[in-house]
């Protein structure tokens, strides 16, 4: 049947097999001590802001044991930003240089570049010497971008 | 052809909810990322339509690169963690996204799409090929492709450039 479908088949295979182990799985395991968490967070901020409430809210039923198969005990240093052993000092909203952006521009124009030699090179038995023409103007004209960038010094970093 | 409709259905409705979240979120790296994965759905609509390479091109040039631009614009952006604001032009691009979405609307129903009954071409690569590249074609316009990209490249040049 999945053959049928051919690449979609498998993508949403994939898709559903990765949904499933990453995210649902974990959830649902750990589902009633995160429950368990919760419940506490709700009624001290009830004791703190209303707590004439607390008395009409019902106790949580204990979760036995073997349901509580994934724990959940969040704490400030677990949930911080943890990279290779180091602190975390500031942000990670840092601006970066704005010369990374010339690069950005330059990949696109290769990557527009590839994209039409690809069916060029596809089909190059077909088209002959016409096409290697066409191409190679097409590659002369956007080589003339890289020699002027390169004799302006924009590609050296400093 | 039920599994067709299936995908195409799942990858509407992600790629409609995506392109929501694109407009509403307020964090506007949230906002690049769902715009990455509206262009997945497109590809992936693509991909329904047997246009292989159209879909490996959109995965290529918009969910490759488009995005890696996008994204570091936002980087470079100064105050980008307050987020969009909200303006005085709310109504008035509501309105004008509004009546775009009526005249397309009105557009697309009013057509009679004319539904071709041959088989769709299993490579579509070596057709696209011969239509870009041999005698005939469309030279003029894949030569002109090159002129657009030399004008990013000097572009991006002069905005390097400048002190």
């Amino acid at each position: 049947m999945l053959a049928d479908y051919g690449y979609i088949g498998l993508l949403l295979v994939v898709a559903i097999f990765f949904a499933v182990t990453t995210l649902l799985l974990p959830f649902f395991l750990s589902f009633p001590s995160r429950l368990v968490i919760y419940f506490r967070r709700f009624t001290q901020y009830l004791e703190t802001h209303y707590p004439f409430l607390v008395r009409f809210i019902p106790p949580l039923p204990k979760f036995p044991r073997f349901m509580q198969v994934v724990p959940y005990n969040p704490n400030p240093v677990k949930s911080s930003t943890f990279e290779c052993g180091m602190e975390t000092i500031g942000t990670a909203w840092v601006r970066f240089n704005f010369r990374y952006y010339f690069y950005a521009l330059v990949f696109i124009a290769l990557d527009v570049l590839v994209v039409f030699l690809y069916p060029w090179a596809v089909e190059l038995r077909g088209l002959g010497l016409f096409g290697l023409i066409a191409a190679l103007v097409f590659i002369f004209i956007i080589v003339i971008g890289y020699i002027y960038a390169w004799r302006k010094k924009v590609l050296e970093w400093k | 052809m039920i599994g067709l409709d299936i995908a195409f259905w799942i990858l509407a409705v992600v790629g409609v909810i995506a392109a929501l979240a694109v407009v509403l979120l307020g964090d506007v790296f949230r906002a690049a990322l769902s715009l990455v994965l509206c262009f997945l759905t497109v590809a992936g609509i693509y991909i329904t339509l047997s246009a292989d390479f159209l879909a490996a091109v959109q995965i290529l040039i918009y969910v490759g690169a488009i995005s890696v631009l996008i994204i570091l614009a936002i980087m470079l952006t100064r105050d980008v963690q307050r987020g969009s604001p909200s303006n005085r032009l709310r109504l008035p691009a509501f309105l004008v996204a509004i009546l775009f979405f009526g005249g397309v609307a009105y557009a697309l129903l009013n057509t009679t799409w004319q539904v071709s009954s041959t088989p769709p071409l299993e490579p579509t690569t070596p057709a696209i090929a011969r239509l870009l590249f041999s005698e005939g074609g469309f030279i003029l316009p894949v030569e002109i492709a090159p002129i657009l990209l030399l004008a990013a490249i000097i572009g991006a040049i002069v905005l390097v450039r400048e002190k």
